[in-house]
């Protein structure tokens, strides 16, 4: 690796402005105006974390009172400030709108300079509008659904952390500080799925997504490692600008590692298996962190590292590779659940699969991957806080075994959860539609057979979507006598609304191609290809195998009684999906027990042949001692003894050697 | 006139003084044995004097006499003391420091 | 040399005589000759000084220390003759007769030649010669001796120093004591009674008679108790009619009892009396 840094600057130098091949250079303009605001966006969240989580001491009434407003306000605020922003971003130049600001030198040790710094361009203004947005509407919808829980100042302390630490992912302008957010979402995602420590299932699945969290981790640790070993620094814009000087290898080498970085914060196979059991956690968090944003993270990085993945093919054919199984992968896993939330985690994955197929397309893909991720986001967190609200109305029952007829008993949850499924089956005119359209669109101009798994995806999408709503609000009523269901209070229903507008909606980010146009500054300009099916066929096509879904569907679930007990005897194919897939057995085989059988061999041969070693010489050693220490009789004569016989021996000794 | 017989009694001494020290069993007695070596010694050291033509050995003889008196002095107070707890001046009966 | 050849083998007699005599007492005289012989041997050898300060400082100071020493802890202490230590006494002495052996055969291998003689250095007398040299050449050694002897000095009284324990008693305690003692054991104020006292017999060996003709065991010394040498009081009445006899008669005491007392008390004392050593006190 005899790469120069100085001379691939030069050389970059000497290139287009947009670089070479159309992937842009990372220029960014220092921050002035309404943008010397943006530190604001982190450090609102941040500090109601500091403030709900060690004001406990010093303040606990006025918080328990105060906090969860507090917490809301927070991240309204930094909803404020990014709004300002994007609008001043929309108003500048289309080649401008890369923002950086300088806060301060974080680590700066010999030749490694890393400042704490932050790029807003067209992607990190989306993504704020994103999570600051969503996030906001479910705090909101937080302030209801934790009404009655004792340790709500917490949970809002843990989500503004989760806000703050995603925003410092999402707007920093370099890898190490990416990593700051990336593991800052991690704990708190780690403490929000154990949010209800008591129950041990919450402890475990939070552990779990830690553990599988950290798999992705060392690609990601070790990816920046490389990053400074090849070009110096790990900030966007030098790399972007550098990364046409580096070896082929090494670019996929830190495609390789990212992606795995991305596979375990996104739950892309094979590190998929903590997504579903974080569902643990309470309601909100799985709508906020593990459907709208946490987890789509690695998509965000994806697009992100454009600059690596376009030069890099084989990492790029990963990407896609790993998109494409874990699109099935989940989708298959939310035909079989009962758990609502289970079924709509599977669902995520298989969404999140879309999106990284998206970002594994590269240039043509990348602005459906970010298009889809924000409907997806829109649409998912609604179903996510429908799910929540359903919940609540059963009184924390999540089987759909014991939902059924619900949809007069929670009329706008109902109303509001029907625009989010319409939108995630691809209903036409819905956000979804637009999204997942272009998506399979572009993978069918990419590869045929990618193209239709992604079209098969969409129709099991189809199925288990309403399979899961006709469950829930359809078919013959199965609830215990004792529930009785309830509509959600206003605070919950209106983030419901909100949202099911945005679904709904959402697909006016294409409306133009805005957002493609938006995004070309940051992840280049696609050379025109003609489909291989006109995108009209295809459109109806897509539409059709949809169709079938929902008419399997309604066929299978719809037209008969639903047990309340799901049947046991089924097929082989049900029990697989239902064990998800078979993915925690196969960790266990392949990791997990090599690990403890690897361990207990190493304990064993510690305590054996290394403590057995020592202990059998210390042992031999004393036992040696208790034999000398007889030597040891207290007797002074005897001393005398021998110390006239060493005087002896040495005057022979001496004698013997003069005389020779 | 040689003055080999005088080394050879001062050697004779000194070995009498060895076996003394190692088999008396009174503190006292082994003292004196320790004496009779050190006197021993003395006689060497003047008869070398003699024999080498200058003063050197009869000063470092009676150096050697200063430090037996020192060590007689502290000697004795010992073997006073251990006398005084252990009702006994016989070295075999101090025998407490051992395995 | 013909005082050493005098001399020698007397020194090394008495010198194995310290090896085997069984007495510290006796170890210390013989150790005591072979000094003095030391003493001679030295004047011999042209050190007249040295011969006085062997005599004053060793014979003089360094074995009367050991003398006093001595009787401090017991002049009877004798060895016992046998060995505890096993083949300590065999393997000593193989050592030594071989150590001795060496040094021996050592001195006589090396040829000395003649003695230079130390008429020249002591032309101005042995003593200014020694002064000479020590206040100049040794003058450091000989200062620091003077650190270390009164560092042995304060050793040695460090070391027979004994703490007293407990508070001086004085004549008002020690009168107090009695008075409880009194009080609380019935123990006589005053002296202990005297022995007894008869008409016809005085001594410490025999104990008083109380007013019922019991005797009184506090008048006889422990000491004599022990020994068993006490006389019987009553047995002495055994002639009680024969002394009456007499007294009646008129005849002198003094001659009947001459007479009468002797014959009947041998006896009785060879057998209370089982050790005959202790009569020697």
């Amino acid at each position: 690796m005899t790469f120069s840094v100085t001379a691939a600057l030069l050389a970059a130098e000497g290139a287009e402005k947009s670089g070479h091949g159309g992937i842009p250079v990372i220029e960014p303009a220092t921050a002035d105006g309404v943008f010397a605001l943006m530190w604001l966006v982190i450090a609102l969240p941040l500090a109601g974390a500091l403030i709900l989580l060690a004001g406990g001491a010093i303040a606990p009434k006025a918080l328990e009172a105060w906090g969860h407003l507090l917490g809301t306000l927070t991240a309204a605020g930094s909803f404020v400030i990014s709004s300002m922003m994007f609008v001043a971003l929309w108003g500048r130049a289309e080649d401008d709108r890369s923002i950086t600001q300088h806060l301060f030198t974080w680590i700066e040790a010999g030749r490694f300079d890393v400042g704490m710094d932050l790029l807003y361009d067209p992607l990190a203004a989306l993504f704020l509008m994103l999570i600051t947005g969503v996030g906001s509407l479910i705090h909101v919808y937080s302030i209801g659904y934790m009404e009655h829980d004792a340790r709500r100042r917490r949970f809002f302390g843990y989500l503004n952390l989760f806000v703050a630490a995603m925003l410092m992912l999402v707007l920093s302008a370099n890898y190490l500080g990416l990593f700051l957010g990336w593991e800052g979402v991690g704990l708190a995602s780690y403490l929000l799925i154990g949010f209800w420590q008591h129950k041990p299932t919450a402890a475990a699945a939070a552990k779990k997504a830690f553990v599988i969290n950290r798999v992705g981790d060392i690609g990601m640790s070790v990816a920046i490692m490389l990053f400074f070993v090849t070009f110096g620094t790990t900030a966007f814009a030098p790399i972007s600008a550098a990364a046409e000087g580096a070896s082929s290898a090494t670019l996929n080498a830190l495609g390789l590692l990212l992606l795995l970085g991305a596979c375990g914060k996104s739950a892309q196979v094979p590190l998929q298996a903590w997504l579903l059991d974080a569902m643990e956690g309470p309601t909100p968090v799985s709508a906020l962190i593990h459907a709208a944003t946490m987890v789509t993270a690695g998509v965000y990085l994806i697009v992100r590292s454009n600059f690596i993945f376009e030069r890099a093919e084989t990492a790029q054919t990963m990407v896609v590779i790993v998109a494409v199984v874990t699109l099935l992968w989940g989708a298959v896993i939310g035909c079989a659940k009962d758990d609502i939330k289970k079924a709509l985690a599977g669902s995520t994955m298989s969404q999140i699969g879309y999106m990284m197929l998206g970002a594994g397309l590269g240039v043509a893909g990348y602005a459906f991957a970010i298009f889809h991720l924000l409907t997806h986001g829109f649409f998912k967190a609604n179903m996510f806080l429908g799910a929540g609200s359903v919940m609540h109305a059963m009184d924390d029952d999540v089987d759909m075994r014991h939902y059924g007829a619900l949809q007069k008993a929670v009329p706008i949850t109902f109303l509001t959860f029907a625009m989010g499924y319409l939108a995630i089956i691809g209903f036409p005119g819905f956000s979804g539609f637009w999204s997942k359209d272009k998506i399979i669109e572009t993978a069918f101009a990419e590869n045929p057979f990618v193209g239709a798994a992604a079209l098969l995806g969409a129709g099991v999408t189809a199925f288990y979507m309403t399979r899961l709503m006709l469950m829930t609000f359809f078919t013959n009523r199965r609830w215990a006598p004792e529930v009785h269901p309830h509509e959600s209070p206003k605070v919950m229903t209106v983030p419901l609304m909100v949202l099911a507008a945005l679904s709904v909606l959402g697909g006016l980010l294409l409306l133009g191609d805005w957002i493609v146009t938006w995004l070309e500054p940051v992840v280049g300009v696609a050379e025109h290809h003609e489909p291989p099916i006109a995108p009209l066929v295809l459109t109806l096509i897509v539409t059709c195998v949809v169709a079938l879904g929902v008419a399997t569907a309604w066929f299978l679930v719809g037209r008969q009684e639903v047990p309340r007990e799901a049947p046991q005897e089924v097929s082989l194919a049900t029990r697989a999906a239902r064990a998800d897939l078979y993915g925690d057995a196969i960790n266990d085989r392949l990791v997990v027990r090599p690990g403890v059988t690897s361990v207990w061999a190493l304990s064993h041969m510690d305590r054996v042949v290394i403590d057995g070693t020592v202990e059998n010489a210390s042992l031999s050693i004393a036992g040696l001692g208790g034999v000398v220490r007889r030597l040891q009789t207290g007797f002074v004569r005897s001393y005398a003894l021998s110390l006239l016989a060493g005087v002896l021996i040495v005057v022979l000794a001496l004698l013997a050697v003069n005389l020779r | 006139m040689s003055l080999t017989p005088y080394i050879v009694l001062s050697a004779i001494l000194f070995t009498i003084g060895c076996v003394g020290v190692l088999t008396r069993r009174n503190a006292i007695v082994v003292f004196m044995c320790v004496e009779l070596m050190l006197n021993a010694s003395n006689l060497a050291l003047v008869t070398f004097a003699k024999q080498h033509g200058n003063l050197d050995g009869q000063i470092a003889a009676f150096f050697v006499m200063v430090v037996a008196a020192a060590e007689v002095v502290v000697g004795l107070a010992i073997i006073m003391t251990i006398f005084r707890s252990r009702r006994s001046a016989s070295v075999d009966d101090a025998n407490l420091l051992k395995y | 040399m013909t005082a050493f050849w005098i001399l020698a083998p007397i020194m090394v007699l008495a010198a194995l005589g310290i090896l085997f005599v069984r007495k510290a007492v006796h170890a210390a005289l013989l150790l005591a000759i072979v000094m003095i012989g030391l003493a001679v041997l030295y004047a011999v050898l042209e050190a007249p000084f040295l011969f006085a300060v062997q005599i004053i400082v060793y014979t003089g100071a360094i074995l009367m220390l050991f003398l006093f020493v001595l009787m401090l802890v017991g002049v009877d202490a004798s060895d016992s003759v046998v060995e505890t230590l096993k083949g300590q006494r065999a393997l000593a002495l193989g050592t030594g007769v071989v150590l001795g052996m060496l040094l021996v055969t050592a001195a006589t291998q090396a040829s000395l030649g003649v003695a230079r003689g130390l008429g020249d250095v002591n032309a101005d007398g042995n003593i200014q010669g020694l002064a000479n040299i020590m206040f100049s050449r040794y003058v450091f050694a000989f200062e620091v001796t003077s650190a270390l002897l009164i560092t042995a000095a304060l050793g040695a009284m460090v070391l027979a120093h004994r703490e007293r324990l407990e508070p001086r008693e004085s004549q008002a305690s020690v009168a107090r004591q009695r008075m409880r003692d009194y009080a609380d054991t019935g123990k006589p104020l005053g002296p202990l009674p005297s022995p007894g006292v008869f008409a016809r017999h005085n001594a410490v060996d025999t104990p008083a008679l109380l007013p019922d003709g019991t005797v009184a065991d506090a008048s006889i010394s422990r000491v004599l108790a022990a020994r068993g040498s006490v006389r019987s009081a009553p047995a002495l009445a055994e002639n009680i009619e024969d002394i009456e006899r007499q007294l009646a008669g008129g005849s002198p005491v003094v001659g009947q009892r001459a007479g009468a007392d002797a014959p009947p008390q041998e006896p009785e004392r060879a057998s209370r009396n089982p050790d005959p050593t202790g009569e020697d006190q």
